[in-house]
């Protein structure tokens, strides 16, 4: 028990910051640049914790709670989550709706955080997390009804579990393969990446997650960074584990499985961001609307 | 034993009543007698609540002149979840109460305020006692007067009688539907003593559907049921704080005790009674919130966010009368369950937000969220207390609200996964709207948290606000621990459940429901709070370590930020409104935009008036009252033709009768 904790919290712990790096990379090398090593967010983090803070004098302690419980929830929500074929530290039925409220959690505090500074452009960011995650979270949610559906159990365990080869194979295959899609895009909202927020420009009014955290600094900052590094590995766990769900019965294989799919969502998310430009502001709301009804649509095809 | 224990309880808030009516103008006694004599009826009240909620009903009799009336009480397991509220939540809003008016003490007399206080008080515990339809009526009706008068408090200010009579308007338009319905089923049970209305069982479907849908809207307007809630966003606001947490944290769920008290006599209902539940509750929920995220006016929000808690337990309701129907007594019973706990949650933490957003309007003077701005750097406690309240809300863990719509969800994905078919696919969307549900909430609480307590004040109120008393800073964090501990202890808080549910749900459904793993929403929220502290400690540790400079917010290179430039209310919620909201729901923008090259300056402003308010029922009354104009000639002012009217309806009357008696 223990030892499968440690496991799965070393997992998570020392592999998140590589897929920063690899879509960095990946995004490089379509741009015909030779890009920052693989290993940069492991230096960026290293190098954030040995530095000191720069706080505005409007914030308050709200504002350093945003860092802090950015870094909690993708902790916790890790223990709820099977990766790969490795089960979850922690699971109960209906452990689901807890996974989505943790991140909740979250965003209440990053997004509180952004308008501490009282700067308008982090109030800006902190409309647009919470007005499109309202249409991102009920995309997930039926996306894991599909799922329960499917199982007929509620704890994500379940949800992920040895059933899904033979789901993909029996008349569930296009339900399955349509919240894969709406998970894609959950996964790409959520982790604010193109088409829908851009990581890399700062200062452009068209950001969503970036701008939210202009005004952290030190290991502050360095806790943001990792948090998204952790998310992004979380929600992606739930992506991996639908397209590659073979389990091979040796958990060294299984996790190189799951390690081996996470990269691969890197280089994917990568290869998007390359090769696709954001989409207008007024335009996300309506591509979330429609993922949701996808999702919708997903539902309708498994119910009997 | 419960039943003597609450007559001890009210005596005490009826002494408590006059003797701050005897006070008078003298403001600070009438204050501190009736705010004491609720602090002190509240422990006999307690008791009996808690008798009540161990199940075995208690009753008290006494004879009644009025004809066909009879003092009948009685505390069953039901009326002991909402007297627990009450008694609760009544003496924090009175000490609260005393403190915060006690500026206001000064200049007018306080005692008639704390008589309607304590009134009401009494008459929410009477309402969930009273075994009799007449006494129900009569004290529901003394529910509705006290309130109307405390609502009236501020009565010099044009809006506050406005806003006063629409309240009394709609709680007799309700009433009147309460007085057929306790009528009707008094005629149909040959008796108008509750215990015999068992009987209303073997109604024909017609009668039970009459019953039930009188019920519905008799007792959903008093609870604020959409579309029936038009009063509410006009009454919270205007009553002063205390008396708004008292009204909106357990008041308005006096009428979703008489739903569910009528729903115990009923026969088994089909399951498309439990659907229009469910679908009314999650229609009220969106509304709510979405008209809630754009409100300007702090008290405002939360009488709209306390619309969308009530379709939230309309939901629970609902989903476990159609789990019932099914045959799904686990599904039931979390429906049932979660709802029931939602009433607490509700009374909890929209009680701390009310008396929250009274500290708030007591330090800046306004409740116009674009006044505020900065205030927890001023006001520390209150401002943190507030935030505490929007996570319970929010319902995110560890804090209570999650818990109720943890047990909401899962039942819910019971119904999703062990349903086939149509039959499904109401909840399974339900589950869907109700994350929508729960983001929109989020959106609205973020914004008031920070618009009102973070970033820079935007008015001049706003940066000399200070913290006001103990007094009013106590009530709010006792109400904040119970927040916390109902979501760090969920198991102990639904095993008080035990015996209400064993009332109301299918036979089998308790049993089912231990099985329900509420370990674990309880041992994640210890987790969270302890892997939360410990990365503060360990943030804390390296702030005072590391070299810190405090500067400016990094404006973009921008050198002359001011307050002015800052998010407002109207802004944050801009995007939600324009982009998602449909546009019924949009608020309306008056002014003219800036024009021509040079432009002269411009005002804007937004209004987001109540669209059923606006769109239904103000063209409909308005409509009736034309109408009836034509009846005009009816009044001749003349007492010949008022006796000739007299005479022609005694005359008719008594034909009436005589044609009654000698068909029958």
């Amino acid at each position: 028990m223990i030892a499968h904790l440690l496991l799965h919290l070393l997992v998570l712990l020392l592999f998140a910051p590589l897929l920063p790096g690899v879509i960095a990379r990946t995004k490089a090398r379509f741009a015909g640049r030779q890009g920052p090593p693989l290993l940069q967010p492991y230096y960026d983090l290293l190098r954030l914790w040995r530095k000191g803070f720069v706080l505005s004098r409007t914030t308050t302690w709200v504002f350093s709670a945003g860092p802090v419980v950015g870094l909690v929830v993708p902790l916790l929500a890790a223990l709820l989550l099977p990766f790969g074929a490795l089960s979850a530290p922690l699971s109960f039925e209906g452990d689901l709706i807890l996974f989505v409220y943790l991140f909740a959690l979250a965003r209440f505090f990053t997004a509180a955080a952004a308008l501490d500074t009282g700067s308008s452009f982090e109030g800006m960011g902190a409309a647009r997390e919470v007005t499109f995650s309202c249409l991102a979270e009920p995309t997930l949610m039926f996306a894991l009804l599909v799922l329960a559906k499917l199982s007929g159990g509620l704890s994500l365990q379940t949800l992920f579990g040895a059933h899904l080869p033979a789901a993909w194979g029996s008349g569930a295959g296009p339900a399955l393969g349509l919240i894969l899609v709406c998970l894609f895009v959950v996964l790409l909202v959520e982790n604010s990446r193109i088409p829908f927020d851009d990581p890399n420009t700062h200062l452009e009014l068209t950001m969503i997650h970036e701008v939210m955290v202009l005004d952290h600094s030190g290991p502050a900052f360095g806790m943001i960074l990792y948090g998204a590094a952790l998310k992004l590995m979380v929600l992606g766990s739930l992506l991996v584990r639908l397209a590659l769900p073979w389990n091979s019965g040796f958990w060294l294989f299984d996790l190189l499985i799951y390690l081996g799919g996470l990269l691969l969502l890197a280089v994917l998310i990568g290869v998007v961001e390359s090769v696709m430009a954001r989409l207008r502001l007024v335009r996300v709301p309506q591509v979330l609307i429609g993922t949701s009804l996808v999702s919708v649509f997903a539902l309708v095809l498994v119910l009997r | 034993m419960a039943a003597h224990l609450l007559l001890l309880a009210l005596l005490i808030l009826l002494a408590g009543g006059l003797a701050a009516l005897l006070a008078g103008r003298r403001s600070a006694l009438a204050s501190n007698c009736a705010a004491g004599a609720t602090l002190v009826a509240a422990l006999p009240g307690l008791g009996a609540a808690l008798l009540g909620l161990r199940g075995a009903p208690a009753t008290l009799e006494a004879a009644w002149q009025v004809p066909g009336g009879r003092l009948l009480l009685s505390v069953d397991a039901l009326s002991g979840v909402f007297l627990l509220a009450i008694f609760v939540l009544a003496p924090l809003c009175a000490l609260y109460g005393a403190a915060y008016l006690k500026a206001q003490g000064a200049e007018r007399a306080l005692g008639g305020h704390w008589f309607f206080f304590t009134g009401l008080v009494a008459a929410m515990a009477l309402v969930v006692t009273a075994a009799q339809a007449l006494l129900f009526l009569a004290v529901w009706e003394l529910m509705s007067l006290a309130s109307f008068f405390l609502v009236a408090f501020d009565h010099r200010l044009a809006e506050v009688r406005r806003a006063a009579w629409l309240y009394l308007l709609a709680c007799h338009l309700g009433g009147a539907l309460l007085f057929a319905l306790f009528l009707l089923a008094g005629d149909l049970a040959g008796s108008l003593e509750f215990r015999d209305f068992h009987r209303l069982a073997e109604a024909d479907p017609g009668v039970a559907l009459l019953l039930f849908l009188l019920a519905l809207v008799g007792f959903g307007t008093k609870a604020g049921l959409f579309p029936l809630h038009v009063w509410l966003p006009e009454a919270h606001p205007a009553a002063p704080s205390h008396v708004s947490a008292l009204m909106s944290g357990v008041m308005v769920k006096t009428g979703i005790y008489g739903l569910l008290r009528v729903l115990t006599w009923l026969p088994a209902a089909p399951a498309w009674w439990g659907l229009l539940l469910a679908g009314l509750g999650i229609l009220g929920a969106l509304y709510g919130i979405a008209l809630a995220a754009v409100q300007r006016d702090l008290k405002r929000c939360l009488a709209y966010s306390t619309i969308e808690n009530v379709g939230i337990i309309f939901l629970g309701l609902g989903l476990s009368l159609y789990a019932r129907a099914l045959g799904l007594p686990l599904m039931a019973a979390l429906g049932l369950a979660g709802a029931l706990l939602h009433v607490w949650n509700h009374a909890l933490f929209k009680g701390l937000l009310f008396l929250g957003a009274g500290g708030l309007l007591h330090a800046t003077g306004t409740r116009d969220l674009n006044h505020m701005g900065g205030l927890l750097k001023r006001l520390p406690l209150s401002g943190a207390l507030l935030i505490g309240g929007s996570l319970a809300i929010v319902a995110v863990p560890p804090l209570n609200g999650f818990v109720s719509e943890w047990l909401l969800y899962l039942g819910l994905l019971q119904g999703a996964t062990q349903l086939s078919g149509a039959a499904a696919l109401p909840p399974l969307l339900l589950v869907g709207l109700l994350a929508l549900t729960g983001a929109l909430a989020l959106l609205v609480f973020v914004r008031l948290v920070g618009i009102a307590l973070l970033g820079v004040p935007r008015s001049p109120a706003a940066v000399t606000a200070h913290e006001g008393g103990a007094s009013l800073l106590l009530p709010q964090a006792l109400l904040l621990s119970a927040c916390l501990a109902i979501g760090l202890f969920p198991g102990a808080a639904l095993g008080l459940l035990a015996a209400p549910l064993a009332l109301l749900a299918p036979p089998g459904a308790s049993a089912a429901l231990l099985a329900v793993p509420l370990a674990g929403p309880g041992s994640l929220a210890w987790l969270l709070l302890a892997l939360v502290s410990t990365a503060a400690l360990l943030l804390v540790g390296l702030r005072r370590r590391r070299p810190r400079t405090a500067g400016e917010t990094w404006g973009c290179g921008y050198a002359l930020p001011s307050a002015r430039m800052t998010y407002s209310a109207e802004g944050f919620a801009e995007l939600a409104h324009n982009r998602m909201l449909p546009a019924v729901l949009r608020p309306a923008v008056g002014g003219a935009l800036p024009a021509e090259l040079f432009p002269q300056p411009v005002g804007r402003a937004q209004a987001s008036a109540d669209p059923v308010l606006g769109r239904l029922f103000q063209p409909l009354f308005a409509g009736l009252g034309e109408r009836c104009v034509r009846l005009r000639w009816l009044q001749q002012g003349k007492p010949a033709v008022y006796l000739a009217y007299i005479f022609l309806t005694g005359a008719a009357l008594m034909l009436w009768s005589l044609w009654a008696l000698g068909g029958g």
